[in-house]
């Protein structure tokens, strides 16, 4: 996926059932700079609305994975 | 099109009401509104029912037929509606369309949710089926998520505050105080909406509606009656919020508003008062906007300025709204236009608002997918 801009964000701390263990964790939805929208869970640190974020290739092992960003290097 | 009035209303308590099944909650709040319409089961020609998760929250299907027999009611068309939280909404505007095109003279619509008896993570699991399982639910979105989401960007673009959520919960509250079949009698200072456990930032405890069990129901007749409706439409937009193009309004309540004025000939400055689906705080604020009733990015200090507070301008959710009077998601829609039909007949007892002649009812469905606006008129 390509990187992108938070549209806007929020830290879960009352998880669903498969991600209580994970709680608190924050998800956005990401405007992408190749077009649309995408939600997504956020790793390796919070980011704002407004944030420059790039996406974390899952690995190869992971047959479903959540996609997941984080904030851009400078 | 024919006039179609509300000739008859009736409610349960809402709350945790564990001697209740789905069953008896919808049958007994069914039996109120015949019985407030004079009108015999027998003489019932359709039975229209909204319930929302039934088979997930209590294991039972084939619900319309289940609770019409029950009611007294068999041999007519009885049938399910389910459109998330605006489940009795859809049930009712389908039951409006029915009765206005002259295929039924008298029908009954019906609400009903039975959802304390899960487990509070399997709630959120089943509320959740209302979203985009596949995509935003599968990030770790919760619906309280969602709204967080949505009160995020509406701080961002709008400069929202937390205050102005607070000032939603502490109204609603005071509201439901006064409501004697209200979940939660309980007033709250802004000081505690405030500081309130977080659920998904910015959203607090205090931001959320509540989990509760109920029914409530209704009579539409083609007779004239006292009350009848005026304007009603009914509109649908993405599931996912990520599809949307803004999720800092609701295009399908604009629309939904917009044609049920419309219908009525009226602007949003003639109606007296409003129930508003706030099942979060900021979705109290977006839909004051969203029905024209302030500005684009003004619902957060028109709410704080006390505007629809009970001896406001325009007073919204007299009931308690979902935040303090309950959300049994089924049966808000047609909890509404019960609540809207209290005030008109001058029965809301202590919360009676003094200009009651013309009320509106907004309810939504999942993050905005489907939304049901309904203008009732004394006559």
């Amino acid at each position: 996926m390509s990187p992108g801009t938070v549209y806007t964000e929020t830290t879960v701390y009352s998880a669903p059932e498969a991600w209580v263990i994970e709680a608190p964790y924050q998800i956005a939805i990401i405007e992408l700079d190749s077009g649309g929208r995408v939600t997504a869970r956020i790793r390796g640190g919070a980011v704002a609305t407004g944030d420059r974020v790039e996406f974390i290739e899952p690995a190869a092992t992971d047959s479903n994975p959540v996609p997941s960003f984080k904030k851009a290097s400078e | 099109m024919r006039s179609v009035a509300v000739a008859g209303i009736g409610k349960t308590p809402f709350g945790a009401l564990t001697a209740e099944n789905i069953r008896s909650l919808a049958v007994t709040a069914s039996r109120k509104a015949l019985s407030d319409a004079g009108i015999e089961p027998g003489q019932v020609e359709a039975f229209y029912l909204g319930n929302f998760a039934g088979p997930s929250f209590v294991g039972q299907n084939h619900l319309a037929p289940y609770i019409a027999a029950e009611t007294g009611i068999t041999g007519v068309p009885c049938t399910r509606f389910e459109a998330a939280c605006a489940s009795s909404g859809a049930a009712f505007f389908h039951a409006w369309s029915a009765v206005a095109s002259g295929i039924y003279d008298t029908v009954l619509v019906t609400g009903v949710e039975k959802m304390t008896s899960q487990t509070t993570p399997r709630v959120a699991e089943i509320l959740a089926g209302a979203g985009d399982t596949a995509g935003e639910m599968r990030a770790g979105a919760t619906f309280p998520a969602l709204f967080a989401m949505i009160a995020t960007r509406h701080m961002y673009e709008f400069g929202t505050t937390r205050e102005h959520l607070a000032a939603v919960a502490v109204k609603n509250h005071a509201n439901g105080a006064l409501n004697p079949d209200a979940h939660l009698r309980k007033r709250i200072t802004i000081e505690q909406a405030l500081a309130g456990k977080p659920v998904s930032t910015p959203l607090t405890v205090y931001d959320c509606s509540l989990v509760s069990d109920g029914a409530a129901a209704v009579v539409l007749t083609s007779k004239p009656g006292a009350v009848r409706v005026a304007g009603i439409a009914q509109t649908s937009d993405h599931v996912a919020l990520d599809r949307k193009a803004t999720i800092t309004t609701f295009p399908a309540v604009r629309a939904a508003g917009e044609k049920a004025c419309r219908m009525a000939g009226v602007t949003p400055q003639d109606i007296d008062f409003a129930e508003i689906h706030d099942c979060f705080t900021i979705a109290e604020i977006i839909a004051l906007e969203d029905l024209g009733f302030v500005p684009k990015g003004q619902g957060g200090p028109f709410t704080a300025a006390g505007h629809t507070a009970l001896n406001g301008r325009l007073p919204v959710n007299t009931s308690g709204g979902l935040k303090s009077k309950g959300h049994p998601v089924g049966a808000t829609g047609v909890a509404q236009i019960c609540d809207l039909v209290l005030q008109m007949r001058g029965q809301a007892g202590e919360r009676q608002v003094e200009r009651h002649r013309r009320g509106l009812a907004q309810n939504l469905g999942g993050s905005g997918a489907t939304c049901v606006v309904t203008i009732l008129e004394a006559a």
